[in-house]
């Protein structure tokens, strides 16, 4: 077995400061590490997108990288969206407004490639939304209340008195 | 509480309620947002190790040995077991098939399908153990691969289990009705040959279940993602070899199903084994590759020879259907998909008699199991496919031939051939209503511009039947001697009122990714006069709940509702008499609305629903004589309306009575260059009876509509002709993607069911039940100046291209 690997990683606002298989996929240490659950695993090779998570902002298949390639980086999961007073983000509010989910499976990644969306794009165009979502698979919706729902969390996010209202990485907390 | 203010037009029943009918918010959606869903993925028990599954790479084989020495060598391995291995700890799979066709969840001695398990391994991550399986060695002797289903049947052919004297593991041929004769009066018999091929649910989120065994207690508990643990759990207790009053089954949060999560023996038999072979919990969670090969993921493939009898002026006299049905390596849930269809296989029309001829074939390929629409799928599109050929053939127009054909209105209870009974609908105002909302028009005007254009636009119509609410007799009425008896599937609910007026649910199903929390929630509410929001809700396990078969044949909603209602309505009885003692006046005098229990005409004199569950719970002094103290009531509600088979099968009896019905319109593109089918726009109007809730409704038949463009057009499990799966993962089995849904324009009519509580009806397969056939009658229309016709599904470029260039071909 190959030897661990040193990273500090910044998840959700908490700094990490870890020794890491060199194997370990970013998805399996969020969920089997971190203990966050919230990143689900469809498929495992970068077509379904239920494990999207923003890596620096961007949203990236959780699946296809290595916890190991992310030393210094900030990554936010679905779990970084609610406030701990049960708050929900706007987009978590939208979702549930237009029953943008049924199982729930693919929600979370449904909601961080909205969240990478509107930060780049507040009032994005039709084209930009389907683009943005073509790599997230859902098996219950079709689609359409999902579409409904990024329309809906795009007005909510205007309407609360201008951007950025997504929270954003205060630093390192360890 | 708010609702959803976003609806759809809908003719709303004349009863007017409180909450039944209303968008109400969902209750499931929170911790499915906050990523708190509680997946058995999510799921972790103390000590637990990690299980993953050697399988095999040949459809076909014999296995001479298995060396297993260097896997569990492997640090961090703690068991390695092999099929023969394993039936130390666990017995062969459950099966609902008379024939002797055994199933184990790792083979032994043989290998019939690709991607079959020969060895399990737990060890201390999942990592280690997928290392493990790389080191075990399996020396295959390979056998001939039984791949395609019409060969299979030919007497020289390699068998696929030699416990059986043929691959046609089933076979019967049943006349209703005088078909001979509807045949032999026929003005035109109408003949096609159809394919619907193999697809799967493919539910974004795996099988998987976390089994603990305590070796000195003797007593296994499982987490897990089936639907059955309060519809069958002594039937997990006999395969996992402990007696049922030791076994509890606790439902985890399901990442979708659509009917491939019944059972799910595979993933609990072999974390069962290896529970029991290390004494310690094992999670084994289906990778991807697991799923797509082993899984019971995989629908109908079904070739039929089907033929329409009419009358000179188009009146549908009769239907023969004579089909060959490819299995797969095994035969686990029996033919159980063709009774399902023989619910509604003559569909909305007067078909007098039908003669259903099926063969069950088996090869070596992984075994059906159960997809959305369970069999009946493949019967709508055969059965409008006919209609649509019926219509050509005989000059008529297609609209106008359904609608001389159709059930009319007060025709109802109407029994088909097969002895079902159809409890309602107004099949003429759903096509109307259709025909009206598709803006035919327009799109004609539009099909004649691209025309020109050199563009092929196309119209579909389908006017197809949802059957609700199954009795599970279907699963074995084409046996002579049933394995089962008749059952009414019951499905049962607690509702729990504290001392201090706060009501709790419990339901025996799990969350499948349908609403039960908020349809219970809802029903609760306009019994009691409460709010939907205060209702907590919770799930069962095997050794709290009373019997619920759960979700299935859209089912579940019509069940629930029964059920809560029934509980609802005993407690609120009581409370009333309590109410009325205490208010010292007449039960009859009491209302029960906004939390309260008022005398009518005396707005004054109220109690509250506390003050009266307060002394329901401890003040039985109080209280009228002979009134037992508390406030829970668990109510099993069986199914309202199914009779047993006839000894005879010439009446199926009553099985599957609550028929939801709906008439599709798609406008596609299709290219017939490239073959790309494009889905310009979809309309749809559904009858499903009271809508429960508008809202979830449309969600359940959109998301079937988009599982149906897949069907129609992208989704399949292929195989090699050396019986190699060439679909292995979501890179070859194409699913839906945002890319490839239109705007889906969806509207009600509401024909309530004369049977149920409220006149609901089910609404969770219709979508793909219908959706598939009518964008293959929207492409027939696209391609009409080719002559080309879709006679199988789905209709990939490949095979677009292909009718085209035969069409071509044939004029030349």
């Amino acid at each position: 077995m190959p030897e661990k690997i040193r990273i500090t990683i910044t998840v959700n606002d908490v700094l990490h400061d870890v020794l890491v298989e060199p194997r370990m996929l970013l998805v399996d240490f969020l969920r089997e590490s971190l203990e966050l659950p919230g990143t689900h695993v469809g498929c495992e090779q970068g077509v379904c997108g239920a494990c999207t998570v923003l890596v620096d902002g961007g949203a990236t298949r959780s699946c296809l990288v290595f916890a190991a390639q992310l030393d210094g980086a900030t990554v936010r999961t679905v779990e970084s969206l609610a406030s701990p007073d049960g708050t929900l983000h706007p987009i978590q509010r939208a979702f549930p407004e237009n029953h943008g989910l049924q199982c729930g499976f693919c929600t979370p990644g449904m909601l961080m490639a909205t969240c990478e969306l509107l930060e780049h794009s507040p009032a994005p165009e039709p084209g930009e939304v389907t683009e943005a979502l073509g790599g997230n698979l859902c098996r219950c919706t079709g689609y359409q209340n999902i579409l409904r729902s990024v329309g809906a969390a795009s007005r909510m996010l205007a309407a609360e008195a201008g951007t950025p209202t997504l929270p954003v990485s205060t630093g390192a907390s360890a | 509480m708010s609702t959803i203010e976003r609806g759809t037009p809908t003719d709303a029943p004349e009863t007017v309620y409180r909450w039944i009918g209303k968008s109400v918010p969902r209750k499931e959606d929170p911790k499915l947002l906050t990523g708190r869903g509680g997946y058995v993925g999510d799921l972790t028990v103390p000590g637990m190790l990690h299980a993953a599954v050697l399988r095999s790479p040949h459809p076909h084989a014999r296995i001479r040995s298995i060396d297993t020495t260097a896997a569990r060598a492997l640090p961090g391995v703690v068991a390695v077991l092999t099929g023969a291995e394993a039936l130390a700890h666990v017995n062969p799979m459950t099966a609902f098939c008379a024939e002797p066709v055994p199933q184990h969840a790792i083979a032994v001695d043989q290998v019939r399908y690709p991607g079959e398990a020969v060895a399990a391994v737990a060890a201390r991550d999942r990592y280690i153990a997928e290392d493990a399986c790389a080191l075990i060695e399996v020396d295959y002797e390979l056998l001939p691969p039984v791949v395609d289903p019409v060969e299979a049947m030919d007497e020289g052919a390699a068998l696929v289990h030699d416990t059986l004297d043929s691959n046609v593991v089933f076979h019967r041929c049943l006349d209703f009705g005088d078909v001979t004769g509807d045949f032999a009066r026929a003005h035109r018999v109408i003949r096609r040959g159809v394919r619907w091929h193999r697809m799967g649910a493919q539910p974004i989120e795996t099988a998987g279940a976390i089994c603990s065994y305590d070796p000195f207690d003797r007593f296994m508990t499982v987490w897990s993602n089936t639907n059955f643990h309060n519809f069958l759990p002594w039937s997990y207790a006999g395969m996992l070899g402990v007696p049922n009053n030791r076994l509890r089954m606790i439902p985890a949060t399901v990442g979708g199903s659509f009917g491939s999560k019944h059972l799910i023996n595979k993933v609990i038999n072999i974390a069962g084994a290896l529970t029991k072979a290390t004494g310690r919990p094992v999670k084994f969670l289906e990778d991807r590759l697991d799923n797509i090969a082993a899984n019971d993921n995989v629908g109908c493939d079904r070739l039929y020879d089907a033929a329409l009898a009419l009358s000179e002026d188009g009146e549908m006299l009769g239907l023969s259907l004579k089909i060959i049905d490819d299995y797969g390596a095994y035969f686990q849930f029996a033919h159980g998909q063709h009774g399902n269809a023989l619910s509604q296989p003559t569909g909305p029309y007067r078909i007098r008699s039908l003669r259903y001829d099926v063969s069950c074939v088996l090869t070596n390929k992984v075994q059906q199991g159960f997809f959305r629409g369970a069999g009946a799928d493949p019967g709508n599109f055969v059965l409008e496919r006919l209609v649509d050929a019926a219509a050509e053939e005989l000059g008529m127009d297609r609209v106008e031939l359904r609608r001389r054909n159709f059930i009319a209105p007060e025709q109802f209870p109407y029994k088909v051939p097969t002895g079902n009974v159809y409890d309602s609908g107004n099949y003429p105002a759903v096509l109307d209503r259709a025909l009206a909302l598709a803006d035919l028009e327009h799109w004609r005007a539009e099909q004649e511009r691209l025309r020109a254009e050199g563009r092929y636009l196309g119209i579909g119509l389908a006017t197809c039947q949802e059957r609700s609410g199954y009795n599970a007799s279907e699963w074995w009425f084409l046996y002579d001697q049933p394995p089962l008896g008749a059952t009414s599937t019951p499905e049962s609910v607690k509702v729990d009122i504290d001392a201090t007026g706060n009501v709790r649910v419990e339901i025996g199903c799990p969350l499948w990714g349908n609403s039960p929390e908020t349809v219970v929630s809802q029903v609760v509410a306009e019994e009691l006069g409460i709010d939907p929001a205060d209702v907590a809700v919770g799930y069962a396990d095997s050794t709290t709940g009373a019997v619920s078969a759960g979700p299935g044949g859209s089912r579940l909603t019509i069940m629930l509702s029964g059920a809560t209602r029934g509980a609802a309505t005993t407690l609120r009885e009581k409370m009333i008499r309590i109410a009325a003692h205490a208010m010292e006046i007449d039960a009859s005098d009491v209302e029960c609305a906004d939390g309260a229990f008022r005398a009518r005409g005396a707005p004054g004199t109220s109690m509250s629903m506390a003050d009266v569950a307060m002394r329901a719970h401890l003040f039985m002094h109080d209280n009228p004589a002979g009134e037992s103290s508390g406030l829970v009531e668990t109510h099993t509600y069986d199914h309202p309306y199914s009779t047993p088979p006839s000894a005879d099968r010439t009446d199926m009896g009553v099985f599957y009575p609550m028929m939801s019905h709906a008439c599709h319109i798609p406008i596609v593109e299709v290219d017939p260059e490239t073959g790309v089918v494009t889905v310009v726009k979809y309309y749809a109007v559904n009858d499903c009876g009271t809508l429960m809730n508008p809202a979830l409704v449309e969600g359940q038949v959109v998301g079937g509509i988009v599982q149906g463009i897949g069907a129609a057009l992208m989704e399949e499990y292929r195989y090699g002709e050396d019986g190699t799966l060439d679909t292995p993962t979501f890179r070859e089995y194409l699913l839906p993607s945002v890319h490839e849904v239109p705007e889906i324009v969806l509207e009600h009519v509401q024909t309530p069911s004369p049977f149920t509580e409220y006149g609901v009806k089910g609404a969770g397969e219709g979508g793909r039940l219908i959706a598939p056939t009518a964008i293959a009658s929207a492409i027939d229309d696209a391609l009409k100046p080719f002559g080309a016709r879709v006679e199988e599904l789905p209709m990939t470029p490949e095979r677009v291209v292909a009718a085209v260039q035969s069409a071509r071909e044939a004029r030349r």
